[in-house]
């Protein structure tokens, strides 16, 4: 590949080649102030590459590859290189990753103990997070969050936070403009923009954190709170988990001490106010 | 409907874990998980290597649970092994 970087998100090295400088500028960028560690070798390869040899020049339109294909991985125009880049990460890691079992989840820490937030694209799971990490929260991933089945501790993969819609407003008011990504109109997830995670949760990426408190977000309507059986938890986080099939009965065995040992909740929420007060409540019990 | 006889899964081949009122069940041989609510998990429990019909599993549970209606717990034992057998977590015998 013409332009390649490597970058380490929590536990995975990615290396990432591309066609084009532009895109690996723009991670250049997004992801400068996280540890490099060059030596290590990759356990994700991304790339983006040119449908066909001319059309680098012609109609510049990116197709993704990697360890890992989705056949009908829909090519990007050039101008989506960045999320193109964004969502071959996220896929070398949902299919290929073994070490953790995955959940697509996001996470955030306090004092050592960590809230996991599962739900559907638009549950509001993403910017629940954000917006806790930018108070006294440490930011542990808006999109997976990943459980080590030997301890039972959660990992954190703090990529790029990837703002969508709505969301890039809200947060971008309350954060320093260097934070933010260059704005990715009418994409198809919508207008995006990536948003680096503050430096101290990057500096402690490494850290993990005893999962305390178990969210089922729901953005809209009115509010309301319900305790979830461990049994429902369980089904909804296999539906969450890119690779509980593949992990066996490790997957299995971390799944069930989740569930058993983390309370659970369903929450609805208006707006994002109301959504972080619930949080904060829910966790003062959780915690007790 | 003649009362056909199954026997437990070989000792091992199952994890089962309760959850709240489900149970989950792992399966070492097809690395499947399956969910489950009583009173399957008290059938598996109360079998084991010896070929065991419904009537006989009936008497069995009747034996550690309170169970109501006799003969429709009967017909219910023997539609629950049937659906044991189809997620092969018993065998027909």
């Amino acid at each position: 590949m013409k332009h390649s970087t490597r970058i380490a998100v929590g536990p995975v090295q990615f290396r990432i080649g591309s066609d084009w400088a532009g895109p690996i500028a723009a991670l250049g960028h997004l992801y400068a102030g996280y540890p490099q560690d060059d030596t290590r070798s990759a356990d994700a390869t991304v790339r983006l590459f040119a449908a066909r040899p001319w059309r680098r020049w012609l109609r510049p339109s990116v197709h993704i590859g990697g360890d890992f294909v989705v056949p009908d991985a829909l090519p990007l125009p050039l101008s989506m290189g960045l999320l193109a880049a964004e969502m071959a990460m996220n896929l070398q890691v949902a299919l290929g990753w073994r070490r953790h079992m995955l959940l697509h989840a996001s996470a955030v820490a306090r004092d050592g103990r960590a809230l996991l937030m599962s739900g559907e694209s638009g549950s509001g799971k993403s910017t629940l997070a954000a917006l806790l990490g930018e108070r006294d929260w440490r930011l542990m991933g808006d999109e997976f969050t990943l459980i080590d089945p030997a301890s039972g501790d959660a990992l954190a993969f703090p990529r790029a936070i990837s703002l969508k819609n709505e969301a890039i407003a809200e947060v971008a008011a309350r954060v320093d403009p260097a934070r933010l990504g260059p704005l990715l109109a009418a994409t198809p997830k919508g207008d995006i923009r990536h948003l680096i995670p503050r430096a101290d949760a990057i500096a402690c990426m490494h850290k993990p954190a005893r999962p305390a408190l178990l969210l089922f977000p729901r953005f809209g309507g009115d509010v309301a709170v319900e305790r979830m059986g461990e049994g429902e938890a369980f089904v909804r986080l296999t539906e969450a988990s890119t690779n509980y099939v593949a992990l066996g009965e490790a997957g299995f065995a971390a799944l069930t001490r989740l569930v058993r040992e983390t309370p659970s909740f369903g929450i609805s929420y208006p707006d994002s106010a109301t959504g972080i007060a619930l949080v904060e409540q829910l966790w003062a019990e959780a915690v007790k | 409907m003649p009362d056909r006889a199954y026997r437990a899964a070989p000792p091992g081949a199952l994890r089962a874990e309760p959850l709240g009122e489900l149970t989950a069940i792992f399966d070492r041989r097809s690395m499947q998980t399956h969910l489950v609510v009583s009173p399957m998990p008290e059938m598996l429990n109360a079998m084991d290597d010896v070929p065991c019909d419904a009537t006989a599993l009936t008497a069995r549970l009747a034996a550690v649970f309170d169970l109501d209606g006799e003969g429709d717990t009967r017909a219910i034992i023997a539609e629950r092994l049937g659906e044991l057998a189809a997620m092969g977590l018993v065998e027909r015998a």
